[in-house]
């Protein structure tokens, strides 16, 4: 149809070319699918509708931890099947849902040290430093490293390692001695936002100006003025470099 | 690594970066800004909402004869996904009930379940996914908050308001812009990690169209850091805050008064459905970039199909703004695997430029998202053709990232963009050396439902926060105010809601009678479809696979695999 051609020229398509194609193992069973397709695209390219299993498909949610095979290759791979790309052989399952525990804590009770560590996830001193974690991790993280910050309380090298943590739990996974890193993750960041940040006085100035209404003549001029004047102030106003 | 076809190109970009970064470098805009009559021309001209068939009127309910985003108009004349008739028991024996029904387990919604736990009342979150799957783990940039001390909160509410076309809420501007610092220190003490100066100081940087640099930030993911910090402290109060996750809603539930008294939920593990009853409801189920609205791909997440319009509409909701859409300047384009993701805007605020295919500036790098895009789409269309095209069929303009370092020292891009890294990395293309190929890519709902500042609709009972609400930024949204918006209203939502439910009472029988009432005005107008809605989830499936899937008796295809037009386009 006219209108579809061009509403797909607006957005940004071309002629599209013929794909290769590859054969995979989707949960054992075989499909074939295009060679550039994720596994996430691979899934639903065979008739899938993945309820558990896809979130952000972006890889900043941690919904799709999968866990696959290649031939001729003894070892189990770990990935987000959003970002990873299918290979020909590849055999795969996505994991639905990580079990685990998360402690209910409150965080206004809690300090910066090793103590709360051992308080709200003692198991994360059974670790034996073994470095399957960092294998595992999609990310790339030094998710062992950050353990060991953790069993030293350095709570602020903990929160900094694990910032790009998608909590997908596969390191949890794959842990021999059972820990769950991810949580010991979001709990050093949550102590280190709390209670090792530099104060910013600014900040605590804006809040005082606030509370004491210091903006409500202002905001109640800009309110009430006509378009015209408010348009010439806008296309007037100074741009910080 | 890019393939040889770009290599020109490429060399192009290298080529005129010297003089440009001297530009740059001397605090001279790098490209003139447009005026008034600029704007309107390529917006008219270029932008997606000004193509023909891009919207329509809206045949029933409370906006009938309003213009109204064609995709969205499909899903608000589509049939329900319930029978009335069979909810009797069902509406007799509530599943559910709470003080506070939360629809929707974003930004939005777990900020509102903390607030009215601060205020003494127990909630309920009914979510599509998972807790936290939504749009709100996935914003990069930054949030708006003028904390500066050369900026104030009404000269951010001036940016917003130009950058919406004049055209917002005031009242809604205002406590935006108002509540701004105050929600940097609520998150602060929630545990967010902000990025700080030496001393302290908030980091601040420039969005597309702030005239201060008010755009904080948690490196390159600000969305994934609140976002995980808010789930964890709702399942910290397993005592006051309940959540059922894969159970999103599907219609809402009203009492004999037409007050909003909860919603029927539809597991998708089970395909069962549950009623919740409710003193009173929150809508806070984000927007609908999976709609694929003009075939565009999209930044969204996998359940962002705009179901809170749907059901908020078919019980009597009034919409705002629904005949506009926001296409974020810079989606991927290369390599195919990640076609549509986003590509911060952030990139820009430090110093990147677009690029057209000769290496040249087109446009001021920090125009208003809808401006920026619309002259990306106009330098890549038939008329100037200066986009880079890719052999698998996508056009772009390149983005210049690696000014970045050489803007602000080696190391910053590493250090201030892991995710936009660690994206790219993947498939051996290092931003910091190398430009980003990027196209515009489908990213918001500027519009929804009505709201007040108090985020009260037109429905007693029921209240709307986030991205699902309309008004607050007009026809346009600038860069930092989403993530801005769905803390600011949720906090608002939860204490009013919540309020709200201390005094209510819930008069006579629970009903759906509107939705029959929606069945019946589809027949008067003699609306033939055969979409259900809300979609709950797109489908992937190819067509030629999907059309064995409809063999299936009955005319609802199995696994709510709804939206077969324009499949293969996303």
């Amino acid at each position: 149809m006219e209108s579809d051609k061009q509403a797909s020229q607006e957005g940004g398509k071309r002629q599209r070319v013929q794909a290769n194609m590859v054969k995979v193992f989707i949960m054992g069973k075989p499909h074939v699918v295009p060679e550039h397709a994720t596994i996430m695209r691979a899934i639903e390219h065979a008739g899938h509708q993945i309820i558990r299993g896809a979130g952000c498909r972006e890889g900043f949610c941690g919904a799709c931890a999968t866990i696959y095979r290649l031939p001729g290759d003894f070892k189990l791979y770990t990935g987000l099947a959003c970002t990873t790309l299918v290979k020909e052989g590849m055999s795969l399952t996505m994991i639905p849902s990580v079990p685990m525990e998360k402690t209910v804590y409150d965080l206004e009770k809690l300090k910066p040290n090793v103590n709360t560590i051992l308080e709200v996830y003692p198991v994360t001193f059974r670790c034996v430093a073994c470095g399957t974690c960092t294998k595992a991790c999609p990310q790339k993280l030094p998710v062992m490293d950050y353990i060991q910050a953790a069993m030293r309380g350095d709570i602020a090298a903990v929160a900094d390692m694990s910032f790009d943590c998608v909590a997908c739990g596969l390191c949890a996974l794959r842990c021999p001695a059972e820990l769950i890193q991810h949580e010991v993750g979001i709990l050093c960041k949550r102590l280190t936002g709390r209670y090792l940040r530099k104060e910013s006085k600014e900040l605590d100035d804006r809040l005082a100006e606030v509370r004491s209404r210091k903006f409500d003549a202002e905001y109640a001029e800009l309110m009430e003025m006509d378009t015209s004047v408010l348009s010439k102030l806008y296309y007037g106003r100074d741009i910080e470099p | 690594m890019y393939p040889d076809y770009l290599a020109e190109t490429l060399k192009a970009v290298e080529r005129t970066r010297p003089a440009r970064l001297e530009l740059a470098m001397s605090g001279q805009p790098v490209y003139p800004p447009m005026n008034a009559d600029e704007r309107k021309d390529v917006l008219s001209k270029y932008h997606p909402d000004f193509a023909a068939g891009a919207k329509r009127p809206v045949r029933v309910g409370p906006n009938r004869g309003e213009d109204i985003t064609t995709e969205v108009a499909d899903m608000l004349e589509a049939h329900s996904m319930i029978e009335p008739k069979l909810m009797d028991i069902h509406l007799r024996e509530p599943d559910y009930e709470t003080d506070l029904l939360i629809i929707g387990g974003g930004g939005a919604g777990c900020w509102a379940s903390i607030t009215a736990m601060r205020n003494g009342v127990k909630s309920l979150i009914a979510t599509k996914l998972r807790m936290g799957d939504a749009n709100t783990m996935m914003s990069e940039g930054g949030m708006q908050a003028a904390v500066s001390k050369t900026d104030s909160p009404t000269r951010h509410y001036l940016d917003a308001i130009g950058g919406g076309h004049f055209e917002n809420i005031p009242e809604l501007v205002r406590v935006l812009t108002e509540d701004a610092p105050d929600v940097v220190r609520d998150l602060e003490n929630l545990g967010v990690i902000w990025d700080k100066m030496d001393d302290g100081a908030m980091q601040v940087l420039h969005g597309g169209g702030t005239s201060r640099k008010r755009m904080v930030s948690c490196r390159d993911l600000i969305g994934a850091t609140i976002m995980r910090t808010l789930m964890d402290e709702v399942k910290n109060h397993p005592d006051m805050i309940s959540v059922r996750e894969f159970e999103p809603a599907v219609e809402l539930i009203l009492d004999e008064n037409g007050h909003c008294a909860g919603a029927v939920l539809y597991s998708l593990d089970t395909e069962q459905f549950l009623t919740v009853k409710a003193k009173s409801t929150i809508i806070t189920t984000g927007g609908f970039g999976r709609l694929h609205i003009r075939g565009f791909a999209t930044t969204n997440h996998y359940g962002a199909t705009g179901d809170g319009l749907v059901i908020g509409y078919r019980a009597g909701a009034q919409l705002k703004f629904m005949d506009s859409v926001q296409y974020h300047p810079t989606g991927a384009v290369f390599p195919e695997q990640i076609a549509g993701f986003l590509i911060t805007e952030k990139i820009r605020g430090a110093g990147g430029q677009p690029l057209n295919k000769f290496g040249e500036l087109f446009v001021f790098p920090r125009e208003p998202r809808d401006i920026e895009s619309a002259a990306i789409i106009r330098e890549c269309s038939a008329d100037r053709n200066n986009g880079v095209d890719t052999f698998v069929g996508r056009t772009g303009v390149w983005l210049d990232s690696p000014l970045i370092d050489m803007i602000h020292g080696d190391g910053y891009t590493r250090h201030q963009f892991p995710g936009m890294c660690r994206q790219f990395d993947r498939f051996g293309i290092d931003i910091v050396k190398q430009p980003m190929l990027v196209y515009p890519s489908l990213h918001y709902q500027n519009g929804g439902i009505g709201i007040n500042e108090r985020c009260e609709t037109n429905i007693p009972g029921l209240y709307v926060a986030g991205e699902a609400s309309g008004g607050v930024h007009g026809r346009n949204r600038l860069m930092g105010n989403s993530v801005l918006d769905y803390n600011v209203f949720g906090r608002r939502a939860g204490q009013y809601a919540s309020e709200y439910a201390k005094s209510a009472k819930i008069v006579g029988k629970l009903n759906v009678d509107h939705v029959a009432a929606h069945a019946a005005e589809l027949q008067r107008e003699n609306i033939t479809t055969d979409l259900v809605s809300p979609l709950i989830l797109p489908s992937y499936t190819p067509d030629d696979v999907k059309i064995q899937q409809m063999a299936r008796l009955g005319n609802i295809p199995a696994r709510h695999s709804m939206l077969r037009s324009r499949l293969a386009s996303s």
